[in-house]
Parts: C-alpha cells; structure tokens; sequence
C-alpha cells in the first residue's frame, strides 16, 4: 500500500487532500454558510454616500462622465470598480484588511475584525493581505478627506513625506485636482471601508511624540 | 536475426526528448531574469530610488505579482518540466505518451505564463471601460481583468480554465509511462506521482473557488490553504523528487534510508496539506482550526527533518565531493537552507513568534530563501548537470559556474538574515504604536541591504547566462550517450 501507485495516488494523492479540503475548507464554510453575502448595493451607506457625494461637488464634471448622478446604485458600481482596482494595482500586497486581537493593533486601527465585516461581494476574494509596508486599510474611511487621497494617489510624498508608495498617477488626468474614473473608484471604495462599525470613522490611537524617541 | 534481439534497456535517446528538456530550461532562465528585474524594481521602489515610479506600465505593485508569478509559473513549473522530461523516462524506462503532446504543453504553457504576465500588466488599465462593467453584469462575474485576488494565484480569472486543462495534460503525458511500468516504483516516482494529482487539485481549488464559489473568512480559508499547498504540494514534492533522482545518481551510492524516504513521503503527504490556515493566524477563521493548522505545521517540520537526515545520511563520508562536484553543492546548500527554512517554521507558526512578525518582511525572508536558496538552488544544480548534455559541449568556464554558486547562495542569505531581522524591528516599532512613518523609516537600511543583496543574487544568475552563452558558442564535445554527463563539473 505504501509504495503502490493505488495507495499513492488514491491514499496519499486524493485522500489526504480530500480530508485537508474538509477540515480546512469545509468546515469554515459551514460555519459561515448562514452569514448572508451581501451585495455591493447593500453594502452601500450614508456613510459612503456622503463620500461620494463629496466627490461629486469636487470634481464635478470627471465625477458626472464617470459615473453620473451620485445616486446609491451608481455608488456600488463605484466600489465594485474601486475594488477591482483594489486588486489589480497590487494594493493588498502592501496593505492589509484585518484587525488583530494583539500587538495594539485595535489601538492603532479600531475594532478587531470580525466574520461579519467579510460577508460581502467586495470581499470576494476576501483581501486579508499578508504584508504592510503601508497601514491597515479595514477601518480607512472617514479618516482622511477625499481630497488628501487624491493628492496621495498622485505623488503619495506630498502629503506623507516619508511613503514609499508608488505613484499611481493613471488615476488623474494629468492633475491631482482632476481624478478620472479609476481615480473616483478607488477613492469610493477606500472611504467605504469601516463604514459598517459603531466606531466610525476610527482614528489612530498612537504615541504622537514617539516620533522623537526613535 | 540481430535485429531480433532486443536490447536490455532502451536508448537513451528514445527515451528523452533532449531538445525539450533544454527549450524548458532556455524558457525557465528567461523568466527568471524577468522576474528577478521585476523584484529590482520593487526594492528599488521601497528604498525610494524607482526612477520609473509613474509609469504605468511598470507600475511596482502590478510588477510585484509578476515577480512571484514569473517564478512560480514561469521559471519553477518550467523548469521542474524539464527535469520531469528527463527523470521519469528514464526512470520508468519509457517514454512520455505523445512528443506532440509534450511539445502542445509546453507552448501552451509559455501561452499561460505570457498571459498571466500581460493580464497583470495590461488588466488594470482597461478595468475603466464600460464593456468590461456590462459583460460583469451580464455574466455575473466579477470581470477583474488584471490580477486575480489570490496570493501566488493572481493568474487572471480568463486564463486560469487554461491553465487548469494544461496542467491535465501534464498529468496524462507523464502518468501513462508511470502506470505502465512495472515493479517496485522508486521514491521520486512517489513524488512525482503524488504531485500531478496535488498540483491539479490546488491550482483549481485556488483559482476557482475564493473567485466564484465562497466569499468572506471561508475564501480566506482557501486562499490560505492555497498559498501554502502551491509550495507544499507542487513545488515541494517535486523538488525533492528530483533530489531522490539526481543525489544518489551523482554519488554513485544509494539513498540511506528506504524506511525514512517512506516516513517523509507520507509525513508530508498527510500534514502538509493540513496547515494552509497558518497564513492567516488571528484572523476571523475559527480558532481551533487555527490551533490544528499550528499544530499540524510543527508537525511536518518533524518529518521534514527526516528526509534531510536520509540525504546527510546518503553523502556521509564522502563530504570532499562537495568541494569539486557542483550539482551536489548546490543540492546540498539548498537542503541545509531547507532545513533553515523548516526549522524557522516551526517557530514562525506559534501565535507568539506571529503576534510580532506577522505582516513584516520576516515573511518576505522566508519566502524568499524557500523559493530561491531551496527550490530555485536545487533546479540550477541540475541545470548545471544537465546543460553541458543537452548542448554536447563542456561548460565555457568553471569558474563562472563557481561564481553564480557563491552570488546566489550567499545572496539569498543575506537576504534571508537581513529581512528577518527587519521583521523583527517593524514587529516592535509596530506594537509600540509610534506612527507609521517610524516603522517605514526604520526599514529603510533593511531595504537597502535588501536590494544589493538581490543584486548580488541577479549577479550570479547573469554569469550563469553568460556562461551558458559562452559554452554553447563554443567547441563541440561528443559526449558517450549513455553514461557520459560531461565530467567537468560532476
């Protein structure tokens, strides 16, 4: 059995991975199974309504041809676009999306991240990420304003000194005062994450002075 | 009559398709070098020093994925498909099921790889566009054109049903001269066998499901066990597959121990696949499944240790021939750093070691010395080996082959040393909630050693090119076709 091409392929090839797929895959998705998953449209909010409304007075006429009116339906479509560019930019290998329950991080980034903030389209594949070279995005709207994203698209060291974020300027026409449609999108989608806690907008809770002691 | 007498073996030549065993390895050496420019480009991005930062098309994040794709993809899968075309013919004594099978492989193959490469690239750009929103709608997909949202599988969703019939066919090709054969089958056949079932299971798991089947903490579930089964259930089995072909042959003595290659097949077999949810420790995924992930890990690295003991086991007394033999070298180098890369698993994988160094660049060092000091190392020892048969010419120079040894290992280790200890510091600078800038700042000395580090690394692999350049300009040298593998180096 141990070094029979049955045992091997049958055992080790289907079997062992069957129960992994079981145990690791499975189980969680049973768990989960009764967590609704919620549509962009039912994701979106006030919260992220104000935001969009906000890019509409800002940049009006990019605003109107990107994406109309800013109506609630528009708005989904907004993050689905700004989520895609969330994940075709390469976003999430600098950026995480979840809260530890250690190391200060509910501090620094608000409530430890639950199921519940992951049940929806938007989080399909789910954007945990496995690295920050930049801060946690989970609780990031609210914190800064649409214009100060704008600026750190276009030149990120203008606004954080110290960034070594890329430049992403394919999202403006030429100027951070002028976004285009990928531009409004991901600026959408970054102004609605954390929408959903209590404890919106969460700012940071750190050691300002720290600064000097290192 | 004498044409009625079959030969006790078969020829070499009927068996190995050696002009496909090279066109893998030329295709495996391209996307090497551009994955390893891709991760210039990313290390000269974090030290602030990108003098392309702005360009769209070379954008660092979108050119981050195609560094771990090229290598994954691109120069690995590749690579291991060369060595597949020569070690299991002759292992089996058969020939694979079809050369024109091999051949549709493998262009299909550089097809996938091309267009991971340029759906990455190119994607995101024309995401805007109001066709591509429509179609969504109409299909009901999600239509992310660039860059699929899970870690090693950021194959676009267009090109990953391809790729999924491609690595079938990879099965079929190999697995008709392994089920034919008869007898005792011996340990790689284990591996080998083992990992084309794995491997089509975890890329169609992985690329299908978190994408269309389940959202939320569940796809992460997936996406975890997909990141770790990729290195664990194709890279690695195949990887040390290749060590139980290439080790024992080059030495001319048998493996130790048949009773510990048993214990590490299926030590692996049964707790590697077990763990995917280590990646994604303190996340919202249940914590007793967290708990058996950990405990399953430690586990492995137990029986890790095994199969490098039967290797330490196998060149025991005959330690000199690593200073003249190569190949060996760096067979060797990489299991040491295996065993490094295990060891420091082991560790890594506990909630405390992760409460400090999860999200930094410790994790970067880990990839990157499992990857390339293991994986990598081990397929330029065979290449090193193979390459002076494939092409009838000794190498141009000994010396340029010692170089590219001693840039690459000693490379990836200061890489290895020095992103683990930066890890280290942005854990702390992290937990001390002094502001972002701080831990950016404090990481800037560990990026710039980082980046001369993978100079060094790019360095040695360039003098490989060149050397290989230079000794297939060079002389011809009519090499014995069935034993003789040019002695030079081996």
């Amino acid at each position: 059995m141990f070094e029979s091409k049955a045992g091997i392929l049958g055992i080790a090839g289907i079997g062992f991975f069957l129960f992994a797929f079981i145990s690791n895959v499975w189980t969680p998705i049973l768990m989960y199974k009764d967590v609704t998953e919620k549509t962009a449209e039912e994701v979106v909010n006030y919260r992220v309504m104000a935001h969009f409304g906000d890019l509409n007075r800002r940049y009006p006429e990019a605003f109107q041809e990107a994406f109309g009116e800013p109506t609630e339906e528009n708005c989904a479509a907004a993050l689905r676009l700004g989520r895609q560019l969330y994940i075709g930019e390469g976003c999430w290998h600098c950026h995480s999306q979840f809260v530890r329950p250690v190391s200060n991080e509910s501090k620094r980034w608000g409530p430890v991240s639950t199921a519940e903030e992951y049940q929806n389209e938007l989080q399909r594949p789910v954007m945990f990420g496995t690295r920050r070279v930049g801060p946690d995005l989970s609780h990031e709207a609210g914190r800064r304003s649409n214009d100060w994203h704008a600026v750190h698209f276009f030149d990120p060291p203008l606004v954080s000194p110290d960034s070594p974020m890329p430049k992403y300027t394919w999202f403006f026409d030429g100027a951070p005062n002028k976004p285009n449609k990928r531009g409004l999108a991901i600026i959408t989608y970054l102004q609605w994450l954390g929408t959903s806690l209590d404890s919106y907008p969460y700012y940071e809770q750190v050691n300002a002075d720290a600064e000097e002691d290192y | 009559m004498t044409s009625d007498v079959k030969p006790l073996l078969p020829r070499h030549d009927d068996l190995v398709n050696e002009r496909l065993v090279a066109w893998y390895f030329l295709a495996a050496l391209t996307f090497l070098t551009v994955s390893m420019l891709a991760g210039l480009l990313v290390a000269l991005q974090l030290i602030r020093a990108n003098p392309l930062d702005g360009v769209e098309l070379l954008s660092p994040a979108r050119w981050r994925m195609v560094h771990t794709n090229a290598i994954a993809y691109g120069f690995l899968a590749n690579a291991f498909l060369g060595c597949l075309h020569w070690a299991i013919p002759r292992l089996t004594l058969r020939p694979v099921a079809s050369v024109a099978l091999s051949y549709f492989i493998f262009s299909a193959w550089q097809f996938v790889v091309v267009c991971t490469a340029a759906g990455i690239i190119l994607g995101p750009s024309f995401q805007a566009q109001d066709w591509v929103a429509e179609l969504a709608s109409q299909l009901h997909i999600s239509m992310s054109l660039g860059a699929q949202g899970v870690e090693w599988g950021e194959t676009p969703f267009w090109i990953d049903p391809v790729a999924q019939l491609g690595l079938l066919l990879v099965a079929i090709n190999f697995m008709t001269p392994i089920v034919r054969q008869r007898g005792p089958m011996y340990v790689s056949l284990w591996y080998f066998m083992a990992a084309f079932v794995w491997t089509f299971l975890t890329y169609g798991m992985g690329n299908f499901m978190p994408e269309y089947a389940v959202g939320g903490v569940s796809g992460g579930a997936v996406g975890g066990l997909f990141i770790h089964d990729l290195v664990g259930l194709f890279v690695t089995p195949l990887g040390w597959g290749l060590m139980y072909y290439f080790v024992p042959i080059m030495l001319k003595r048998p493996i130790w121990s048949h009773g510990l290659s048993l214990v590490g097949f299926w030590g692996l077999a049964f707790f590697y696949p077990l763990q995917g949810i280590h990646h994604f420790l303190y996340t919202p995924i249940p914590m007793f499944l967290q708990y058996g992930a950990i405990i399953s890990t430690i586990a492995v690295e137990l029986v890790v240790t095994t199969v490098v003991i039967n290797f330490i086991g196998t060149i025991w007394g005959d330690g000199e021939v690593l200073k003249k033999n190569l190949p060996i070298r760096w067979f060797y180098c990489g299991m040491i750093y295996y065993f490094i890369t295990c060891f420091q698993c082991a560790l890594q994988v506990t909630l405390t070691f992760q409460k400090l160094i999860h999200f930094t660049d410790w994790v970067v060092g880990h990839a990157h010395l499992v990857m390339f000091g293991v994986f990598s190392m081990w397929i330029f020892g065979i290449m090193t080996y193979l390459f002076p048969r494939l092409i009838g010419r000794d190498w141009h120079s000994r010396k340029l082959c010692e170089i590219h040894f001693w840039f690459s290992a000693v490379g990836v280790f200061i890489m290895f040393l020095d992103l683990g200890l930066a890890g280290v510091f942005q854990g702390y600078y992290w937990a001390s909630l002094a502001p972002w800038d701080v831990s950016v700042m404090g990481s800037q000395s560990f990026w710039v050693v980082r980046a001369f580090a993978g100079l060094m690394m790019f360095a040695g692999t360039l003098c490989f090119l060149v050397n290989l350049y230079l000794t297939w300009r060079g002389p011809v040298r009519e090499l014995n076709p069935d034993i003789d593998v040019a002695p030079a180096l081996a």
